[in-house]
């Protein structure tokens, strides 16, 4: 029996005042004042934003097979803090997440942690080769309930392997969620192809090897009827192929991340690594053409891409070094610094980009993204907006350190994650009468 | 100077300290006896993570005419070998008391890495990264032309002269190094390229670019005349080729004799070595008499000890 949670004068959506009953996993009332029942836990929320848990479409946990970079213990732990309370896992494990056996492995041990929802996005192809289709029925039909399949890391490159799968996901209702690059045209690219790579000497990652595929996959989708998912735009010239696509009709979505609305191609200038990350960094009209995308509604989402990796595969040379970054615990931050503080969204906007929207394109938006509403799954993130905090990767959750936001002041920070009424995450100032996260 | 990464770090001011003291490292080497005593006690370590024998010894006799203890570490890397060996080695080398670290390195921004990764505290002098930069390079090619081109060489720099670098840009250290030294020394800058062999995103740089070295000769009173080394498996191999055949190169980019023929009388012919012989630069046009190829070789020896030495010794004075 879970203990009730009474979350008081909090700012729902950063809107209206009010105070939230939580009990037996859902939200049993919503009021201006709310009488805290025998043993509660009472949350002073003045000051603080409720947005529904955020849902990640994107997430890279690393179990099994790199447990040294990332667990889905770790991984969930540093969701929970991130304010979290769903994530997607990629495939790319080892073994591949590309049988029923293995997605519900991994969905199964989310669960026992309990700090997060896991849902696995199954492989498109087996092994990821971009040769054969997996499973997908099989997947889909798992206690892991998989609808979301994607080769991410690697694009889907064959037209007929994802004609096939853009069809065949339709029996489900699933959606390809697609890692757009033209394969031929970034063989060894290290970096955006600009500027600064012409200046560094590092192999370029042109635009247009990801907005060919985004145009090509618009329309592939247009075709058969289905339904596609673009990950991680980077460009310009790919949000005007998506708008395009929209105004068209076609049933395509967009995610933008964290990194690629706030950092450029200019980081690279120092060869540090922690900023290497496919798709690459652009450059600052692309990040504005980003924000304005995710303002209008052209991108539907933001996702972390969550990439934990060893030291040793970070702590070297440039060309050695792996694709990824951290991105569960400092997601948040980031957005209200670079889209809320600049008015671009709304707190309610948030609760769509990083809730709502993704829950919907999950197909688990009758767990999660739900209305802050009585009745409804109790899964809540209280957000400090005037909590400013300097990013530090020794202080992050995750197993792995490379975070390039070591040292970068964020505005705010989710001091509570709720999870089924069970607090994930609590900021002690909160509640100096427990533990902080529970174990 | 604590450090010598890229060119494009260099003031015009920099840059002509180099090639002075290089001069006076030069006129050292015409004496009997060769040897000077300036960097006796500093330990200089020649880090090779990429085969180059002759830059490998061209540093080795710069730091040990300077009397210099030399050590010479060959730390063969292929690039999917991890870099923890970049690090480890780094340290490694800082354990042992190394005071200059010379790098050369497969990967692009690996001499920067050893100097800013807070793993060595000596002086690194980037012997070419990758696609980046290779400054003494830049550097002696500087300082041949400026032997040969300027009137009073001393304390001057290449003002007025109009340099042609031609072949492969894209993948050329070599070419990125002296695009900006010799802007900064006050020369006209003409790349000379195939397009698929010129970078996106290069527009910045101070240079004009023309795609034929027949335009190149035309359009420009060209003074010195560099050739790069063009790689044969660039040139073949389907997707992977940046241009049709080596037959097809050298007859658009190769210096033959006819093409020597039409440059100013004054025009020397430079190349940074190996040559392909028969690609890039026929036989006539490297062992003419406006052919500096030679000559090139030795004045890195005083380059490079100049730059040794104002990293080295300049350092006595700061302490």
């Amino acid at each position: 029996m879970s203990r009730p949670i009474v979350i008081v004068n909090a700012s729902l959506y950063g809107e209206e005042t009010a105070s939230l009953l939580v009990e037996d996993g859902v939200i049993a009332q919503v009021a201006d004042s709310i009488e805290a029942p025998e043993g509660a836990l009472v949350i002073d929320a003045s000051g603080l934003v409720a947005l529904p848990g955020l849902v990640d479409l994107h997430t890279h946990l690393r179990e099994p097979g790199r447990e040294d970079a990332e667990t889905i213990e770790t991984g969930s732990r540093a969701a929970a803090r991130g304010g979290w309370t769903a994530v997607h896992a990629m495939a790319n494990t080892n073994p591949v997440a590309d049988t029923a056996g293995v997605v519900e492995q991994v969905h199964s041990r989310g669960q026992e942690i309990g700090l997060v929802d896991v849902f696995p996005v199954g492989a498109v192809t087996v092994g990821l080769k971009g040769e054969h289709l997996s499973e997908m029925g099989a997947m889909a039909n798992s206690r892991a309930r998989v609808r979301l399949f994607s080769d991410d890391g690697i694009c889907v490159y064959d037209p007929v392997i994802m004609r096939r799968a853009l069809e065949y996901v339709k029996t489900f209702d699933g959606a390809v969620v697609q890692h757009a690059q033209d394969l031929r045209l970034t063989e060894g690219s290290q970096m955006h192809e600009g500027e600064v790579s012409a200046e560094l000497g590092l192999a370029g990652w042109p635009a247009v090897a990801e907005e060919s595929i985004v145009a090509r996959d618009a329309l592939l989708a247009e075709h058969v009827g289905s339904r596609v998912h673009v990950q991680h735009l980077s460009t310009r010239g790919s949000v005007e192929i998506v708008r395009w696509a929209k105004e068209r009709g076609i049933s395509v979505t967009a995610e933008a991340t964290p990194h690629h609305l706030l950092l450029t191609h200019e980081s690279a200038r120092t060869y540090d690594p922690l900023f290497k990350v496919n798709p690459p960094l652009r450059t600052q009209d692309d990040v504005d053409a980003l924000r304005d995308a995710v303002g209008d509604g052209t991108i539907d989402i933001i996702a972390t891409d969550h990439a934990p990796h060893a030291s040793e595969d970070k702590d070297c040379e440039w060309a050695a070094a792996s694709f990824g970054m951290l991105g569960l615990e400092t997601a948040l931050g980031i957005v209200q610094k670079v889209l809320v503080d600049t008015g671009v969204l709304t707190w309610r906007d948030v609760a769509r980009v990083m809730s709502e929207t993704p829950a919907r394109i999950g197909r688990v938006d009758h767990l999660h993204g739900r209305p802050l509403a009585a009745g409804e799954p109790a899964n809540i993130t209280l957000i400090d907006p005037n909590a400013p905090w300097t990013v530090s990767a020794d202080a992050l959750a995750s197993r792995a350190r490379n975070t390039p936001y070591g040292g970068i002041e964020l505005p705010g920070r989710p001091v509570a994650t709720i999870l089924r009424g069970e607090p994930t995450h609590l900021d002690p100032r909160l509640a100096p009468d427990t533990e902080g996260v529970p174990a | 100077m604590k450090h010598l990464l890229s060119t494009r770090d260099l003031s015009r001011d920099d840059a002509i300290l180099i090639l002075d003291t290089a001069a006076q490292m030069a006129a050292t080497q015409e004496r009997e006896v060769r040897k000077l005593p300036t960097l006796r006690g500093k330990t200089v370590v020649n880090l090779f993570f990429e085969d180059s024998t002759r830059t490998r010894i061209s540093f080795e006799a710069a730091a040990k005419r300077l009397s210099a203890d030399v050590i010479n570490f060959s730390a063969k890397g292929s690039s999917v070998s991890k870099g923890e060996s970049l690090k480890d080695t780094a340290l490694t080398l800082q354990a042992m008391g190394a005071d200059a670290v010379v790098v050369r390195h497969w990967a692009s921004g690996a001499a920067y890495q050893l100097a800013h990764g807070g793993w060595l505290h000596g002086s690194v002098l980037n012997a070419g990264d990758g696609t980046h930069q290779h400054p003494t390079q830049a550097l002696l090619d500087a300082f041949t032309m400026r032997r040969h081109l300027v009137g009073s060489p001393e304390g001057a720099g290449l003002d007025g002269l109009t340099v042609a670098i031609v072949g492969d840009v894209l993948h050329s250290r070599v070419a990125r190094s002296n695009v900006h030294l010799l802007h900064t020394l006050g020369a006209r800058v003409v790349l000379v390229a195939p397009p698929t062999l010129v970078p996106v995103g290069m527009e910045p740089w101070p240079c004009e670019v023309v795609h034929t070295l027949d335009e190149a000769i035309e359009s420009y009173d060209i003074d010195a005349l560099m050739m790069l080394r063009v790689q044969r498996e660039r040139m073949s191999g389907g997707g992977l080729a940046f241009f049709p055949s080596p037959a097809e190169y050298t007859r658009l980019y190769g210096l033959d004799a006819d093409r020597l023929g039409r440059l100013p009388d004054h025009a020397i012919v430079m190349h940074p070595g190996p040559m392909n012989r028969g690609l890039e630069i026929s036989a006539e046009a490297a062992d003419s008499p406006r052919s500096v190829i030679v000559e090139q070789v030795g004045n890195g020896v005083a380059v490079r000890m100049a730059a040794l030495y104002l990293l080295l010794a300049g350092e006595e004075g700061a302490q």
